[in-house]
């Protein structure tokens, strides 16, 4: 299904630019679950979606829609800032319970309690 | 104004969410006016510590500092993890902190955690420290420097 | 012309995004403990959530915009339920 909406030509060219950017960052981020080693290596390589990733998207986001319907679509904000609040929250919490079992198991090279 | 109004910035994101979310019409303001009011009240049965935030030109210069830091590591993160270098070292900090107010705490884990390469992991409270995880630890003491001098006196100065 | 080449590069980020979508599911399945799975997880809705607004932009309608916006709640909530799950075993204390 290849289709686009019907954009004067600067609007297109942002909102492909952005949108190119958004995902490519995005991949880059998911690369880094898949090439770095240990586990708490790899926990910082998903925040370079929530992050970047999502606002070059919810910008081309906004750009297409406030052009489609002449005038400023903004809602896309909320989901930049619940992203932006509550990633941190799963990441931390996450990496809590690794520290937790890690140190349960007796791993040798995490800080003791 | 006050009793109705506990905390009047929750009252305000919530009508804001509710415009953005609905559409922009004078039912939907009626109601989301509803719905904020109502939610601060529904807050004030719960009691949290009443935040003081002092808007002001603090606020502006940790939200520019923040945005850059989030593009310049991004683009850090992303050498690291294409073209990886092998005698990069990660590790755990311990990081003396002298923010209490814990709105102020939860702040700087969402810079530092949203900020790759840096990664909360737990406060506490009785020593005042916290501990984080940094992907690209090239010298401990230069970490503390900049997280103290780049943020801890800013959001001191809103939160405290 | 212009239209047909942004078609093509939104066709492309969402091949892209396509792409990480697999490298998370990869992780779910390779493991090798427990909380990489739950990380493979969280990556995997966050690259779902894009996805569906590539799809929103691509069709011009504001309903994908809904989908993201629950498919963000949903995976916020399912990872955090999952990693207090690792903590303690239990998920409701």
């Amino acid at each position: 299904m290849i289709q686009a909406p019907d954009l004067p030509l600067w609007a297109a060219i942002v909102v492909g630019v952005f949108v190119l950017l958004g995902a490519s960052i995005t991949l880059i981020g998911a690369l880094g679950l898949l090439r770095l080693n240990s586990f708490y290596d790899r926990v910082h390589a998903p925040t370079l979606g929530p992050t970047l990733g999502t606002a070059c998207i919810l910008v081309a986001s906004i750009t297409c829609f406030s052009v489609l319907q002449s005038r400023p679509v903004v809602h896309e904000i909320l989901i930049a800032i619940f992203v932006t609040v509550t990633t941190p929250v799963t990441l931390m919490l996450l990496a809590r319970a690794a520290l937790y079992r890690d140190r349960r198991a007796g791993v040798a090279d995490v800080p003791k309690d | 104004m006050r009793r109705l109004l506990p905390y009047p910035m929750l009252s305000l994101a919530l009508f804001g969410m509710w415009v953005l979310l609905t559409g922009f019409s004078p039912g939907h303001v009626v109601v989301g006016a509803l719905v904020g009011v109502f939610g601060g009240l529904v807050m004030r049965r719960l009691s949290p510590e009443q935040p003081r935030i002092r808007f002001g030109w603090a606020m502006v210069k940790l939200t520019a500092l923040v945005v850059a830091d989030i593009v310049r590591s991004n683009i850090a993160v992303g050498r690291i993890i294409l073209f990886g270098r092998s005698d990069r070292r990660s590790g755990f900090i311990q990081l003396p902190i002298t923010l209490h107010s814990p709105y102020a705490l939860a702040a700087l884990v969402i810079i530092l955690t949203a900020t790759p390469g840096t990664l909360w992991l737990q406060h506490d409270a009785r020593s005042n420290t916290i501990l984080i995880h940094v992907l690209d630890l090239v010298d401990e003491d230069q970490w503390i420097e900049l997280i103290k001098t780049r943020y801890e006196t800013l959001l001191k100065e809103i939160f405290e | 012309m212009s239209t047909l080449v942004l078609a093509l590069t939104i066709t492309l980020a969402q091949v892209i995004l396509g792409l990480a979508m697999a490298c998370a599911a990869f992780r779910v399945l390779r493991g090798p403990r427990a909380q990489d799975r739950v990380l493979g997880v969280d990556a995997l809705y966050l690259a779902g959530m894009l996805l569906l607004l590539t799809y929103g932009i691509q069709t011009g309608r504001t309903l994908f915009f809904e989908a993201a916006l629950v498919i963000a709640l949903l995976g916020f909530a399912g990872t955090v339920a999952l990693a207090k799950f690792l903590m303690r075993g239990e998920v409701i204390e």
